[in-house]
C-alpha cells in the first residue's frame, strides 16, 4: 500500500468515527464526575462567545445531524491545519538541509 | 478531561499557560530539524483522528465515561515533540470551535494532555522498549502501558492544578481523579494497543521512522 493511500485511509477512518460519534456514551467524563461530586461545577464559567458548542453544528436541529456535521468540521480543520502547520515547518526546514 | 473555565486560579492559569508556551516553542524547533516529507500528512491524520477518538467516549463505572486522549499514539507514532504539536492543535480546536475545556484554561489542558501525557506515554514506551524482548508483543505491552500511564499523569496534573487553585483540596480530588482515570486509563491503553496493532498490520515502517 503506498503511503498516501495509507493516510488517506486513516483519514476516512477519522470521518468515519466522528460519524458514529452520536452512539458514544453521553455520561460526564471523568473530569466532569469528579468535578460534580466536588461541588465545582457551579464555579464553571462559559465561554464568551460559542461556535459548535457541545460538539454540535450551530443551525442545525437535529441533534444527531449537527453532530456529524460538527465531527466532520473539526476532523476537517484539524486536518488541514496540521498539515499546513507541518507543511510550514518542514519548508523553514529545507534551505539548510542537503 | 478538559478543563474548564472557573476551575483554576489566576496563577496556576499563568503559569501552566507560560510553561505549555514555551514547550510548544521549543517542539517547533526540534520539528523544524527533523521533519521530514512523510511526517506532514502522518502529523495531519494523527491530529484528525485523535478529535474524532475523543467524541467517542465510552462508559466506565457508576455513570461515568471516557475517552480517549491520543498522548501515547502520538507519542509512539511519530515522537513527543511532534506529539505536542498534534495535542495542542486538538485541545486549541476543542476551546476554540466546540468549547470543551476553558479558553483561559487552555495552557493547563496543553499542559496535562499535550506535554506531560505525551512525554510519560513515551518515556514509558522506549523503556519498555529497551527492557522488552525486540517484538511485537513487546511493543503491544510498551503501547498498553504507555497509553494507561499517560491519562494517570494527566489526571494527577489536572489534580494538583485543582488542588494549588484550592478548588479542592489534594487528599480529595487526587484519589478521585486517579480512581476514576485508572479505569479510563485501561480503555485508552486498548485502543492505543488496537491503533499500533493495526499500524503494523498495514505499514509497519511507520513504526520503524524517525521520532521527532
Amino acid at each position: 500500500m503506498s503511503f498516501r493511500k495509507w493516510w488517506l485511509i486513516g483519514l476516512g477512518i477519522s470521518l468515519l468515527l466522528a460519524t458514529v460519534s452520536p452512539l458514544a456514551s453521553s455520561s460526564p467524563d471523568g473530569l466532569e464526575k469528579v468535578a460534580a461530586q466536588q461541588g465545582l461545577n457551579s464555579h464553571a464559567t462559559h465561554s464568551p462567545f460559542q461556535v459548535a458548542a457541545g460538539y454540535l453544528f450551530p443551525g442545525i436541529h437535529n441533534e444527531t445531524f449537527a453532530k456529524i456535521v460538527a465531527g466532520w468540521l473539526g476532523v476537517m480543520v484539524l486536518f488541514a491545519a496540521v498539515y499546513s502547520i507541518g507543511w510550514l515547518i518542514a519548508r523553514r526546514r529545507s534551505p539548510s538541509s542537503p | 478531561m478538559h478543563i474548564p473555565d472557573g476551575f483554576l486560579n489566576v496563577p496556576a492559569l499563568a503559569a501552566t499557560a507560560a510553561v505549555s508556551a514555551g514547550t510548544v516553542g521549543v517542539a517547533v524547533k526540534v520539528a523544524a530539524k527533523k521533519i521530514g516529507e512523510k511526517q506532514v500528512p502522518l502529523m495531519g491524520m494523527l491530529a484528525a483522528f485523535i478529535f474524532a477518538a475523543q467524541m467517542l467516549n465510552f462508559p466506565v463505572a457508576g455513570g461515568t465515561s471516557g475517552h480517549l486522549i491520543g498522548a501515547a499514539l502520538c507519542a509512539i507514532l511519530i515522537g513527543p515533540w511532534a506529539g505536542v504539536i498534534i495535542m495542542s492543535a486538538v485541545l486549541i480546536a476543542q476551546a476554540l470551535i466546540f468549547q470543551d475545556g476553558g479558553l483561559a484554561a487552555l495552557g493547563a489542558n496543553i499542559l496535562n494532555m499535550g506535554v506531560i501525557a505525551v512525554f510519560g506515554s513515551y518515556f514509558i514506551y522506549r523503556l519498555l522498549i529497551k527492557i522488552l524482548p525486540d517484538s511485537r508483543r513487546s511493543k503491544l505491552t510498551g503501547a498498553a502501558a504507555a497509553g494507561w500511564t499517560s491519562v494517570m499523569l494527566a489526571a494527577l496534573a489536572a489534580a494538583l492544578e485543582l488542588s494549588t487553585s484550592g478548588a479542592s483540596p489534594f487528599n480529595v480530588v487526587g484519589p478521585a481523579m486517579l480512581g476514576i482515570h485508572a479505569l479510563i486509563g485501561i480503555g485508552e491503553g486498548l485502543i492505543t494497543v488496537f491503533v499500533i496493532s493495526a499500524v503494523m498490520a498495514s505499514r509497519a515502517d511507520v513504526l520503524e521512522m524517525e521520532r521527532i
